[in-house]
């Protein structure tokens, strides 16, 4: 059941994609409209969409910073240390 | 009186480790969930009455084996709590000493919650290495001596830090080994100083140096990817629970409000997210993150605010729970196919959607999703960052989350269960969803997850500080609160999808800190086969010259008077002691590692017996 499940959303995966960017769209215009921000901790996040961003920016700087230090020369192959 | 009997849970595990071995099969698997239960409800019984008992008289000190308070409590309860899931998980396991490793393991971490000294405490934390090394070694795999061998050493030099912390501790003070908040440690709590990292005393550095090893704190923590990647199924499940969190609690006891932990802390979280991009191995990568979400908590204890220690707690208490889920889930993958690496799995929800949902919540729970367990835990520690004005940390620990649901949320369920096919055909046919105790573990973990995110109470009632606690849970569901979360988890997924290309994984393995002293190793090795081999053919080639000749002329002498006169004695001693002497051999297979568990059983019992008797 749960493998159909999974494959009923796979078949649709277009769609899928469609609804979450309107989901994200959602989020970000209920989080300008409704949330207050008097929770908030510092002054930047009272910019519209600060975390969204902040998510995203995040997520790209990981990765390519990670990518970039391991192809330093810390990553290398399996039997490394195989004598 | 009744009112002054105590249990010490460790002492159930420890006593029903060494009678496990002994019992019919039949009895083998109710015995196996029946102990750790018992150890739980030992622990819920002590809820009622704080205090300390076990008080022990030994030489000059008296030794506290039971002190029992709101932190302790909460972590015993968690850890015992887990040794049920761990040991309902590895029921199939048949080799008796796997589950005797495990509960001595586990009485060690017990021993260490619940001591109420130093004495004690090193006592255990010993154990708790000489018993968890076994959780690797049971493995089999060619490599896996040496990585246990490489895991023992690092404790053991952990180990000796923390003991030459107390003794000049002990000295300094003039005999006191209190297992209390070291009185130099708490900084200034009032705000975050730089000035104040390093204005501890030497006794109280060593100290910490013992604890942050055990928490694996770069630039100490390379044992930790290194042994759990290598562990057994069920041996991983236990080692991600137990060592680093009870580093946490002697951290939160001992070491709150030390300044430099916050540093170590963010490094911490930040390290392990880096690593785990690069990692290619599925347990390797969750070990990583073992170290990144530990990060939260050492940086917790380290801004030590009532909020903050309540925060490290909470998430050690959640995290034990979802990174054993996590552990079993990608456990059962290696348990059924073998395979544990991102290029050698791939596609298997056709086979293994059970698995995939499991791990799917331990992902959704470390990533601190709304209504699953890191939700709740996670965000205090970040909150009381901001509320103590420490915004740099504060913000890199978000940073650090947005990370770790792109590996934990994402590219481990991603990679194994959807994402490229890399199955042999071997692979494929072996897949399957595991037995049954697996699953019901993993059914265990994960509805607690999400039980302690849906319903704050059970969690947040047993924190130490429960003024802060009852505050923040009026917070943690405010829409503010959801709202950022989202917006950073869901954003950090769109980022995944749109670089998915360069998260491919590859076949590789990075290079840590371990390098040194493994290609260290190398280089006494070859100094020991080269020079100083050379140095010792030279002298004896020498002594030959100079020693043996006259030394054979002499010899000849004695070898007469040895013969005629004192053989007749000898012999018959030499007989007896043969003889005795075959008996022990018989105790001895001569490989290092039984006769440390030999040993570690004997000092186990005789400490029992000793304490107990």
């Amino acid at each position: 059941m749960l493998v159909k499940l999974i494959d009923f959303f796979r078949d649709r995966l277009k769609l899928v994609i469609r609804l979450s960017y309107v989901g994200l769209a959602l989020l970000v215009v209920w989080d300008v409209l409704f949330v207050s921000k008097e929770h908030a901790h510092t002054a930047v996040e009272h910019i519209p969409g600060f975390w969204a961003v902040f998510g995203f920016i995040a997520c790209v700087v990981i990765i390519i910073v990670s990518k970039w230090y391991g192809h330093l020369g810390i990553m290398t192959r399996e039997d490394y240390y195989d004598n | 009186m009744i009112t002054d009997f105590w249990l010490h849970p460790s002492l159930i595990l420890i006593v029903g480790a060494f009678i496990l071995p002994f019992l019919p099969k039949w009895l083998k698997r109710p015995y196996l969930v029946i102990v750790p239960t018992l150890a739980f409800l030992d622990v819920l019984s002590m809820q009622a009455q704080h205090g300390n008992f076990g008080m022990v008289r030994f030489l000059d000190w008296y030794l506290t084996f039971g002190r029992v308070d709101a932190l302790s409590m909460v972590f015993a309860y968690i850890m015992t709590l887990m040794c049920i899931i761990g040991t309902i998980y590895g029921l199939h396991v048949e080799e008796d000493f796997q589950h005797v490793a495990a509960w001595l393991y586990v009485a060690g971490s017990l021993g260490v919650i619940f001591c109420g000294d130093y004495m004690v405490l090193f006592l255990f934390w010993e154990l708790m290495a000489f018993s968890s090394v076994f959780l690797v070694w049971f493995r089999r795999r060619p490599q896996s001596l040496a990585v246990g061998y490489r895991y023992l050493l690092v404790h053991t030099a952990g180990g000796l830090l923390l003991l030459a912390g107390i003794v000049l501790r002990y000295q300094a003070t003039g005999g006191d080994i209190s297992f209390n908040l070291l009185s130099d440690a708490a900084g200034s709590l009032a705000g975050f100083s730089s000035h104040d990292l390093f204005n501890v005393s030497l006794p109280t550095f060593l100290i910490m140096l013992g604890f942050i090893l055990n928490a694996a704190v770069p630039p100490l923590h390379a044992w930790l990817p290194d042994a759990y990647g290598e562990a057994t199924v069920t041996g991983a499940v236990f080692m991600c629970a137990f060592t680093t969190k009870t580093a946490v609690y002697a951290l939160a006891r001992a070491c709150a409000g030390m300044d430099i932990l916050v540093v170590l802390g963010v490094c911490m979280a930040l390290y392990g997210v880096v690593y785990a991009v690069l990692e290619n191995d599925s347990r390797r990568l969750l070990a990583y993150h073992i170290i990144s979400q530990v990060g939260y908590m050492v940086a917790g204890c380290g801004i030590g605010t009532a909020m903050a220690i309540n925060g490290a707690v909470a998430h050690a208490f959640a995290h034990i729970l979802y990174k054993g889920l996590l552990f079993m889930g990608c456990g059962s993958v290696l348990y059924m196919t073998g395979k544990s690496k991102f290029t050698e799995l791939g596609g298997l929800y056709k086979k293994m959607p059970k698995a995939f949902v499991f791990t799917m919540i331990g992902g959704l729970s470390i990533s601190a999703f709304p209504l699953f367990s890191g939700f709740v835990s996670k965000s205090m520690i970040v909150a009381a960052g901001f509320e103590e004005h420490i915004y740099w940390a504060a913000f890199l620990l978000t940073l650090a989350s947005a990370g770790t649901f792109l590996h934990t949320g994402l590219k481990v369920p991603y990679f194994i269960w959807f994402g490229k096919n890399n199955c042999s055909q071997e692979t494929w046919d072996k897949a399957a969803d595991p037995p049954w105790n697996m699953q019901l573990a993993m059914g265990i973990a994960a509805f607690l997850c999400i039980f302690i995110g849906c319903y704050t109470p059970y969690l947040y009632n047993m924190l130490p500080n429960q003024e802060e606690a009852h505050h923040y849970a009026q917070l943690v569901y405010g829409r503010y609160h959801v709202s950022e979360s989202l917006q950073i988890l869901l954003f950090t997924a769109v980022g995944f999808f749109l670089l998915i290309k360069k998260l491919a994984p590859e076949p590789k393995i990075s290079i840590d800190l371990d390098w040194f002293y493994r290609m260290g190793g190398r280089g006494f090795l070859w100094l020991a086969k080269k020079p100083i081999q050379w140095a010792d053919s030279c002298v004896s080639e020498g002594y030959r010259y100079v020693g043996l000749i006259p030394l054979m002329t002499t010899a000849g002498f004695w070898s007469w008077f040895d013969w005629h006169a004192i053989d007749g004695v000898v012999d018959g001693l030499a007989k007896t002691v043969r003889g005795v002497g075959g008996l022990v051999r018989r105790a001895q297979s001569g490989q290092l590692q039984y006769n440390i568990f030999f040993a570690v059983s004997i000092v186990a019992v005789a400490l029992v017996l000793y304490v107990f008797a």
